[in-house]
């Protein structure tokens, strides 16, 4: 047996996938023009796929920092903090952080992905129960493959199936860890945050939310769900990334638990791999100041929200349960959802296509992640072009379906 | 309910129940002495969505393999039982299940240790 014959399954699905002529996971921006616009196959092609929320990958202010920071400190750190040490900015950007949301300590990992896996596979071990939503991002669940804790999933965004799994647990032994996300990044719906917490506070459980989708976007000051469902103190650990909002790569995660700094030597995603570049940590410091300086960028992030949310709402798109940065636009099936992603490609619009397995509830879908720098105009020009491409496809309910049939009518 | 002489909880289960019309009896809560037959007819009613031509679903179906039923929508259906059954069934745990039958087991196994 082959080494690649075990996905000899997937093989097949991504051929079909490949054989509608463009590729959805392989696409090349030949050059990225603005965090709106690049050019794609040669042609400008509007971005509506990129998580950059607040559209500060070009942001004047935060490149110059990048630039003056590598001529000052070089490109790369060349190894770990545990092992070759930490630069003085690394301290000072884990400061910031904590600063910014009212807490004791902030730990940066490398990615996102690397501080979910590291912190949730090292808080929680043997004997120790970790609970995760259903539709938890794959960070979440590799870390869930890597830790001894005993794993139980609950029904995404239903805290009564949360409280019954810790009901059953009754007085088992044990430390009990809930894991829950700011937005969900395929549907851009929101946890009920006040509800889970009350039912953790009721357990003795320990709570940490993943702001990925939601840092700058939710709370007064951009601090996240946490922030706009007035629980801050009651979550016990945020993690949270640098490259959505932030406009860069990184993660991290803040808590007030005395004893946090332990995570340093016994986190393995944090100490065998190397630190983040003085570029992007500085980078990343003055988004941080943009975010907290420009809270008209979150206005304007909604305002797009509601743009896109409610005008493809009214044209009849099956859409996320509620407004958020994310708009999943449901399709029938898999290979209507790679048709319709390329027709829009073809069209000069970049989204994402979301299928299964990678998609809560095998649903396929478009799906649109919105930037505060977008115009109305380009929004309102993607409607009106995915209205076109949803009648074409007949995806649009009241839309005459096309069919291909001879007849009097 | 309490016993009005004695003060102590009266225990109404279904199985004590007299059901005449099945559709009442589907809508009535899962008995709390369910028989092995009761989890696997319930496992088998979440199955049957993936049954594969005609091959009927049985004990020894190894659920991932014989069904078209994939990873993410087999622990959608473990979640449900979890509820149905009154029992949390951990992710590792699932993993070394391959069969109707083993899943039963788990289940019957989780409810007598409650």
């Amino acid at each position: 047996m082959g080494l690649f014959d075990r996905h000899a399954g997937l093989l097949e699905a991504y051929r079909d996938v490949r054989t509608t002529g463009a590729d959805p996971f392989q696409i090349r921006m030949e050059r990225v023009l603005s965090p709106t616009e690049a050019i794609i196959n040669g042609r400008k092609t509007l971005l509506v796929g990129t998580n950059n929320y607040f559209g500060l990958t070009f942001d004047p202010s935060c490149m110059e920092a990048a630039i003056e920071a590598i001529r000052a400190e070089g490109t790369g750190t060349t190894g770990s903090r545990i092992a070759n040490g930490s630069y003085s900015e690394h301290v000072l950007l884990e400061e910031e952080i904590a600063a910014f949301y009212g807490k004791k300590h902030c730990m940066v990992f490398t990615t996102g992905y690397q501080a979910n896996l590291g912190v949730i596979s090292t808080l929680v071990g043997q004997g120790d129960h970790l609970l995760i939503d259903a539709d938890s991002h794959a960070s979440i669940y590799d870390a869930c493959k890597m830790t001894q804790a005993e794993v139980v999933r609950f029904k995404h965004n239903d805290p009564s199936s949360l409280e019954s799994r810790l009901r059953r647990l009754g007085d088992k032994s044990g430390n009990r860890l809930v894991i829950l996300e700011g937005i969900y990044s395929m549907l851009g719906d929101s946890a009920p945050l006040r509800e889970f917490v009350d039912v953790c506070k009721k357990y003795g459980a320990y709570v940490l939310v993943d702001e990925a989708h939601s840092l700058g976007a939710l709370g007064e000051t951009g601090r996240g769900l946490c922030e706009s469902a007035g629980v801050l103190d009651d979550c016990h650990f945020i993690v949270g990334t640098f490259s959505k909002t932030l406009g860069a790569i990184g993660g991290y995660c803040v808590s007030n638990d005395p004893d946090f700094d332990i995570l340093r030597v016994t986190v393995r995603s944090y100490m065998f791999t190397a630190s983040l570049p003085p570029s992007i940590v500085a980078s990343v410091r003055q988004a941080l100041r943009v975010v907290q300086a420009r809270p008209e960028l979150r206005k304007q992030l909604w305002d797009n929200v509601a743009t896109l949310y409610d005008g493809l709402a009214a044209q009849g798109f099956k859409l996320g349960p509620e407004h958020g940065p994310v708009v999943g636009v449901h399709l029938p099936d898999r290979m209507l959802a790679i048709g319709f992603w390329r027709a829009m490609l073809d069209a000069g619009i970049y989204v994402n296509v979301a299928v299964p397995p990678a998609t809560p509830n095998g649903v396929s879908l478009l799906r649109c992640s919105v930037c505060a720098a977008h115009t109305p105009e380009q929004l309102q020009h993607m409607i009106e072009v995915m209205t076109g491409i949803g009648r074409q496809l007949g995806v649009l309910s009241g839309a005459p379906k096309l069919r291909v049939v001879a007849g009097s009518r | 309910m309490s016993d009005p002489g004695t003060g102590e909880q009266l225990l109404r289960t279904a199985h004590q129940l007299i059901v005449e019309n099945d559709d009442i009896a589907n809508t009535l809560e899962l008995p709390r002495l369910a028989s092995r037959l009761d989890v696997i007819r319930e496992i088998c009613r979440h199955l049957a969505p993936y049954q594969a031509g005609e091959r009927p679903i049985v004990g020894a179906t190894v659920i991932a393999k014989d069904l078209t039923i994939d990873s993410l929508a087999i622990m959608d259906m473990v979640m449900e039982l979890e509820d149905s059954f009154d029992v949390s069934i951990p992710m590792n745990v699932v993993a070394e299940i391959h069969t109707v039958d083993q899943l039963a087991d788990t289940i019957l196994d989780l409810r007598a240790k409650r």
